[in-house]
């Protein structure tokens, strides 16, 4: 009994079937059906305005869905509502940073907003080497170091699914390998990742399954 | 559990408000917009009208209201602009906690650097208008009392909005005609006090308004957020 709860509990499921999204009259995709669980990265691919970040958007919640379902844990998300989002943590085209808060300000507004985990705010931005700019305001950040703000965020939160949307944008060819073993990491530990991209991954350990749109 | 989830939700209120209070802070000259407008609208209608003291003196809440109403239509987009344009907004609807509360700390921000400065000021304005020390008390009252009806009312015209480019004017328009009960119940109020009788029905009426748009309005500017951001 014990151990069930606790598989059922590990083990975690995203499924969509039958899903499709219309834009301004003009059917991005439809029919659209996979599953992803816990350990996967579910890579989406395709050229541009296929409709890669609307079904970002449509997973996560922000947009509705045209027709199709969404469920997570065989439960529909939108009747899960903010038992669905704690789950989650998005990081979509926009970094979500107040470019007047400092670095430290800005990942504690992270943690307030989410279930936040163990990790300390030092130890997130050391690991995406923010640290020495911990009391810098974000707007005097380059690009590629908002972007790595913005992925500091997945650290200090409690989620079992990451969406992020092209997370490799402005990052140099480090932060792309450190961001990489943070996805095998997480993965490892339970997590699970859907992601868009136009760089290849190159993740050791994932499972990563490919998803063509368009 | 629920007393630690009791307690996260009261972190994220207080956290998201003392944010927007920082942000309000570090962009002082936004911060200052609505207040100058206000003092300046009142300083020059008497330039304008004459400075003929009983005539200022029957005109000043109408005018200091109008000021205030007006001032406050000024500063409601900076609700949730910047959120819109960084994404935070979009953090924010994704966020665990529930949105309406989150909504209320956002407005309860914007009270804070735009509402109270405005009362704050009044006193003085009141003062240079030649309203009687009774009608003071009674027009801070209203003030306290009506501002953030001002605020929260607002945030629904500007959730609805946030997603046009150019919302102005339809904001304008939603907003302008759930503000003017309580530009009627509060000048009258104050106007009540200075012909010497009791403005309590009121000012019952507006401190009614308030309790209804704290408890109601978080509602549908929540609604309206996800619309606007879908």
């Amino acid at each position: 009994m014990i151990t069930s709860n606790a598989s059922s509990k590990n083990s975690k499921t995203l499924e969509v079937s039958g899903l499709s999204c219309v834009r301004d009259d003009r059917v991005l995709f439809e029919d659209l059906d996979f599953q992803l669980s816990t350990g996967q990265v579910l890579l989406i691919e395709g050229p541009n305005g296929c409709g890669k970040t609307s079904l970002l958007r449509i997973l996560c919640g922000i947009r509705r869905e045209d027709s199709g379902e969404v469920l997570w844990q065989q439960n529909l998300i939108t009747v899960l509502g903010s038992r669905y989002r704690e789950h989650l943590t998005y990081i979509g085209h926009h970094n979500g940073v107040k470019d007047l808060l400092t670095v430290e300000e800005n990942i504690e507004v992270a943690q307030a907003m989410g279930c936040s985990n163990q990790t300390t705010l030092e130890q997130a931005l050391t690991k995406v080497g923010l640290l020495k700019f911990a009391d810098v305001m974000a707007q005097s950040l380059s690009a590629g170091q908002q972007r790595r703000l913005a992925l500091a965020r997945l650290l200090v939160t409690d989620a079992s699914l990451w969406v992020l949307d092209e997370p490799f944008t402005a990052l140099d060819k480090d932060g792309i390998k450190m961001f990489e073993s943070l996805i095998d990491d997480y993965t490892q530990n339970g997590g699970m990742v859907v992601m868009t991209s136009h760089h290849e991954l190159n993740l050791q350990s994932s499972n990563i399954v490919r998803l063509r749109l368009g | 559990m629920q007393a630690s989830s009791n307690f996260s939700l009261s972190r994220a209120f207080l956290f998201l408000l003392k944010r927007d209070l920082i942000l309000a802070f570090r962009q002082r000259s936004e911060l200052a917009n609505p207040l100058l407008f206000f003092v300046i609208v009142i300083t020059l209608f008497p330039l304008g009208v004459g400075a003929d003291a009983k005539l200022l003196k029957v005109m000043a809440p109408g005018l200091i209201w109008v000021a205030a109403l007006l001032a406050a239509m000024l500063s409601l987009d900076s609700i949730f602009r910047s959120d819109f344009e960084d994404g935070t907004l979009e953090q924010l609807i994704l966020s665990a906690h529930p949105i309406t509360v989150l909504v209320l700390a956002k407005v309860t921000a914007h009270w804070l650097t735009t509402g109270l400065p405005l009362i704050l000021i009044s006193p003085l304005l009141a003062m240079m208008l030649g309203l009687s020390p009774d009608a003071m008390g009674v027009l801070l009252l209203t003030l306290f009392l009506g501002t953030p009806v001002l605020s929260l009312v607002g945030a629904i015209g500007v959730a609805l909005t946030i997603g046009l480019r150019k919302g102005g004017v339809i904001l304008s328009l939603l907003v302008l005609p759930l503000y003017v009960p309580v530009l009627i119940f509060a000048s009258s109020a104050v106007m009540t006090t200075v012909s010497g009788f009791s403005a309590s029905g009121q000012i019952y009426m507006l401190a009614a308004f308030l309790a209804f748009a704290i408890s109601l309005a978080p509602l549908p500017v929540a609604a309206a957020l996800r619309m606007s951001l879908s």
